[in-house]
């Protein structure tokens, strides 16, 4: 097998840090590589070296056998080197077609457009990709999926060699996720090698064939995905063993904290929900994107308010139009894009965590600075946020420690019922075994809690019941006894 | 203070050296008396700036809400009410407008350029067009200097210029709205989800906004015998740059009331000084500008290499 990428001796530090030490990384054409490392263990620098974003300080790297010295990101895409991420980097304002285009065609700024030949293009490699796009389509009416796809078009269409995906199943559902295995299958086929980033181990086990271990910017080991699991990947990750199963364990279920009664909103799409959470209770709700999973979240939470049916805490009915009012009644929700919503990015930690909660750390509306101070100092100790001090932005935190700012900030409002959406989406797995384990204080102090989850494991793990959503409707709860990936699988999609 | 707090008080004193040295005439009683009593009004126009800029909100439209409430405050100044009803009118006919303009920001959702734009010209042409161009004369010798006599009239101004802006300073750090305020320009859908009323507390900014300018207005009208119809033209670009050069982020969340402050004094400074030196006054325009373009490029590269953050590798989450 050719090799398409290799890098010997990586070294590179940034204001004196580490951020990779003596890296060595091959990667193989008809290779699906998978890099996998804790936040911080030097996945993104070690992409951005491939790329050509950072110059590393020592060590060579060769790309198709050309030796890449001082490489720019366009010599990279040039060599066929093609990065896909996250959250996808696409024109939101312009048709699929011509984002396709500006990856494929030359860069000649005085070049003749050709219309025609650029859907025809968009189409063919949108074929090639696995999927029937309507290239004409402005690009922000597309789902994160179909987002997704059309990135991987681009590379596709670049006849890219070398394609490195970072997170690329993070917003999509597990039937997704599995048509995108489908193309990166197809792309082996076809000679490219494909770097591989998850924190979903299991996706690692399943579509890697060799997987390398980063820890604190070095290389741990590289190994034939055959002679590794789950455990013994994380224990390379982690450097010591880690309790891979859920932190789940028995706690009292107390009376009725939230009930939906017949729940509907037209804005929300999603309509006659009856549903119940008890006290110390995790709901999880399960579903595939477009089920209604969130917006039913933001109807209980206020945010679309529901326009039939009722909602009742502790008892009585009540009235949620707003997010102030859900918060009154005791209803804490922890959105799923923490960078967009969680968390101000551009607030220091102490304005995050009392951001949901000013009246408890003020008296008639004058803030307590100290007071505001001592709860964002609570929370940084008890949910172990690694942060320098209360002062730091948010933005200066890796992702588990703002999802925790972002729970910190429910949590000071003593939630009666506390709604997660998507709580370990992307983040690290010591952070994230962390905050299955706060879950469970928290439902031993009695909160009810509603867990959203494309995690399927995980809703699995955590849950104590399981409701379904399917096209905006219940399709069916699952008590935690009964409840397997095919069942609920098979709630979510037939009909 | 912050950098660019410090770096405006240093032009500042850099300028008052260079005054002191060259032209000692300039801190002459007379003339720094005349120069605060200029610039009282822009200060409050700016101090209400600050608030509609941090919730990442501007308004253009305060030098027309200048003009109508200067005009409100002239016809019931002539109309024979006390000093203080011409006042308090002018204040609530600003804030008023100051409402509408915050309501269509934010329950219509129109970008606040476009409503203000709108307001700006609207409130202009309206005035042109009730009034015929005509001045507001003979405003009656009661609403001069509010009634006071022309010695205390700037100590009074002084004292409430100092009222307003720590009043502001203090709000804006120390209380519940201040907060919700940073945090709305920060990331507006975030504070929502933190269950903070964010329309309700736009639509105030901009109600604060527009009191402040009608009260400037009021108080700049009784220092004259008459009001003339184009008054308060060009107001709102001398305000906005005294707030950007202040260090506030037109972007919203960040910024400060000392720095705008500091803007306003700089912007004031700056005018006169240039005459003292005999520049021709054709130039102040000019330089004005090139000083806006010198503190908000110092202020982009600052933001752009916070001590060694650049060089942080930064991981994908």
């Amino acid at each position: 097998m050719a090799v398409l990428v290799e890098a010997k001796n990586i070294s590179k530090s940034f204001a004196g840090v580490h951020a990779l030490r003596d890296i060595s990384f091959e990667l193989c054409s008809g290779e699906v590589h998978a890099l996998v490392g804790e936040n911080g263990a030097g996945k993104s620098t070690l992409v951005k070296v491939i790329t050509g974003a950072v110059e590393p300080d020592d060590g060579t790297l060769t790309i198709l056998g050309e030796l890449a010295a001082r490489l720019t990101p366009s010599q990279a895409r040039a060599l066929g080197v093609a990065a896909i991420y996250q959250q996808p980097s696409l024109f939101p304002d312009l048709t699929v077609a011509e984002n396709i285009a500006l990856a494929v065609e030359s860069k000649d700024i005085w070049r003749r457009v050709d219309w025609k030949e650029r859907v025809k293009l968009a189409g063919d490699v949108l074929v090639r990709a696995g999927a029937a796009l309507d290239p004409m389509r402005t690009v922000k009416t597309l789902s994160m999926p179909e987002q997704q796809i059309v990135e991987i078009a681009k590379a596709i269409g670049a006849e890219a060699k070398v394609v490195i995906m970072d997170e690329p199943t993070a917003p999509l559902t597990d039937r997704e996720a599995k048509s995108l295995f489908q193309v990166i299958d197809n792309l082996r086929a076809q000679g490219a090698g494909i770097i591989y980033i998850s924190h979903r181990l299991e996706e690692v086990t399943a579509i890697a064939d060799r997987v390398t271990v980063l820890r604190d910017g070095e290389t741990v080991d590289t190994l034939p995905v055959q002679d590794i699991d789950r455990a013994k990947l994380i224990e390379l990750m982690v450097g010591r063993p880690i309790n891979a199963v859920f932190p789940k364990r028995t706690v009292p279920i107390g009376e009725q904290m939230l009930e939906l009664r017949g729940l509907g909103s037209k804005a929300a799409r999603i309509r006659d929900i009856s549903l119940s959470v008890r006290r110390g209770e995790i709901l999880g709700i399960a579903g595939l994107v477009g089920s209604g999973r969130t917006p039913l979240a933001e109807t209980i939470f206020g945010l679309t308010p529901a326009d039939s049916g009722e909602i009742r805490i502790g008892g009585a009915t009540v009235r949620v139009d707003s997010p102030r009012a859900a918060i009154a009644s005791g209803i804490g929700y922890v959105p799923e894009d923490r960078r967009q919503h969680g968390v101000v990015l551009e607030m220091p930690i102490f304005a995050n965590t009392s951001l949901a909660n000013l009246d408890c750390v003020s008296t008639g509306g004058w803030i307590r600075h100290r007071e505001e101070r001592e709860l964002a100092e609570r929370y940084i100790g008890q949910l172990r946020v690694k942060a320098p001090s209360p002062y730091a932005k948010a933005r200066t935190l890796s992702g588990g420690n703002q999802q925790k700012i972002a729970l910190a900030r429910w949590l000071a409002i003593k939630p009666r019922v506390l709604i997660l959406d998507e709580p370990t989406q992307g983040v690290d797995v010591g952070s994230k075994s962390e905050i299955h384990a706060l879950m469970m204080d928290l439902a031993e102090q009695g909160v009810a809690i509603v867990m959203i989850s494309s995690e399927l494991p995980e809703i699995l793990g955590m849950s104590d019941r399981i409701a379904v959503m399917r096209a905006g409707q219940l399709a069916g709860v699952v008590n935690r006894d009964e409840a397997t990936q095919a069942k609920i699988l098979s709630l979510a999609v037939i009909e | 203070m912050r950098g660019q707090e410090i770096s405006v008080a240093a032009t500042i004193l850099a300028l008052a050296a260079a005054l002191a040295a060259t032209n000692p005439q300039y801190f002459a009683p007379d003339n720094l008396s005349d120069l605060f009593l200029t610039n009282v009004p822009v200060l409050f126009v700016a101090l209400g700036m600050t608030l509609v800029i941090l919730t990442g909100e501007i308004d253009i439209s305060v030098g027309s809400v200048f003009a109508v409430t200067s005009v409100l405050a002239g016809i019931i100044a002539k109309s024979g009410a006390p000093p203080f009803l011409a006042l308090f009118s002018a204040c609530l006919a600003g804030a008023a407008l100051g409402t509408i303009n915050g309501a269509l920001v934010s329950y219509l959702r129109i970008p606040s350029i476009v409503v203000t734009l709108a307001a700006m010209v609207a409130l202009r042409d309206a005035l042109r067009w009730s009034t015929q161009g005509a001045w507001i004369e003979n405003l009656p010798a009661s609403f001069q200097w509010m009634g006071l006599s022309q010695s205390s009239y700037p100590a009074v101004m002084l004292i409430l210029a100092l009222a307003v802006s720590i009043i502001l300073s203090w709000v804006s750090r120390n209380v519940g709205v201040g907060r919700a305020i940073y945090a709305i320009g920060s990331n507006e859908e975030s504070a929502r989800l933190a269950g903070l009323n964010t329309n309700a507390i736009k639509v105030s900014v901009f109600a604060v906004l527009g009191a402040l300018t009608g009260t400037a207005a009021a108080l700049n009208s009784a220092r004259f015998n008459q009001i003339p119809s184009n008054t308060g033209l060009g107001l709102e670009l001398k305000v906005i740059a005294s707030v950007v050069i202040g260090g506030a982020a037109v972007t919203g969340g960040s910024g400060t009331v000392l720095g705008t402050v500091l803007g306003v004094v700089l912007m004031a400074a700056i005018g006169p000084a240039l005459t003292f030196w005999g520049i021709n006054a054709y130039w102040e325009k000019a330089i004005q500008g090139l000083i806006i373009l010198v503190a908000i490029t110092a202020g982009t590269i600052r933001a752009r290499w916070p001590q060694g953050a650049r060089f942080a590798p930064a991981e994908h989450a």
